[in-house]
């Protein structure tokens, strides 16, 4: 059997990558997907602390069930911005949308 | 090493690997379809994790739906499509160390931590079980039906947004 901590590295990896592009990304939309990434790492740590340790109790796997949700509605109403912010602006770039900063 | 131990650095490999080519890569389509391959890496882990339903849950909802709804996105924003990707902005070292040193910090704890080393076995009716607590009013029923809520306001304010006025 693979070893818990393979999986805990594997998603701390995957965070860390996910992290990596929400900083450094200049476009929403890969803003967006690194964001995804970030959520996908924490669903599989969710779903290895749940096989490791609880798997007959149900809990780990509704956790992650909701950042399912969590996730699709984030990805709906970002792409929603980011459309709408295209339309109005032409541009995706964060540093050129800063109607709101001050 | 045996055979769940190789898929695990099989599918961990095509994860962190189409993962970088996300953060990294110049072309923003391209970078869509390697997000998908990420999330066919994430639903080979699932499989290892004996979480059957969340493997197919991470094909149908994330490689069907969000990737294909991100895609939609990059198309929707033509002219950015159409010129490669900016350069990452100035500080992207900084983000490097930074996301390095999360990885160094975390994986020694991973790594030092003596986590139980057998687990249980998971039970046949699994996913039954996961169904049962997301409407057991002793559950999840409270979360599940705000989660739903949710859903539903996210999807309604996305259309208000995108809305031609």
């Amino acid at each position: 059997m693979v070893p818990l901590n393979w999986y805990l590295i594997l998603s701390a990896a995957l965070f860390c990558i996910g992290m990596y592009g929400v900083v450094v990304r200049r476009n929403a939309i890969a803003i967006l997907m690194a964001i995804e990434l970030m959520l996908n790492a924490v669903n599989i740590n969710l779903l290895a602390f749940w096989r490791y340790h609880e798997p007959v109790a149900a809990t780990g796997q509704a956790f992650a069930a909701f950042v399912y949700v969590v996730a699709a509605a984030e990805v709906a109403v970002g792409l929603a911005l980011i459309d709408a912010v295209y339309r109005r602006r032409r541009t995706v770039d964060p540093e050129e949308i800063n109607l709101l900063r001050w | 090493m045996t055979a769940q131990q190789a898929l695990f650095l099989l599918f961990g490999v095509i994860t962190l690997g189409a993962a970088l080519a996300v953060v990294v890569g110049r072309n923003l389509f391209h970078t869509a379809l390697w997000l998908l391959l990420v999330f066919f890496g994430v639903a080979g882990i699932y499989v290892l994790l004996e979480a059957p339903f969340f493997a197919a849950a991470q094909l149908f909802i994330y490689m069907g739906a969000i990737g294909i709804l991100i895609i939609f996105g990059v198309m929707l924003t033509r002219r950015v499509m159409r010129q490669p990707l900016p350069r990452a902005n100035e500080q992207w070292w900084l983000a490097a160390i930074m996301a390095v040193a999360l990885l160094g910090v975390l994986a020694w704890l991973a790594w030092q931590q003596p986590w139980t080393a057998a687990a249980a076995a998971v039970p046949e009716n699994s996913i039954s079980l996961l169904g049962l607590a997301l409407v057991d009013p002793e559950g999840f029923a409270l979360p599940f039906e705000v989660a739903s809520v949710l859903l539903v306001m996210a999807l309604i304010g996305a259309v208000m947004i995108v809305r031609e006025r």
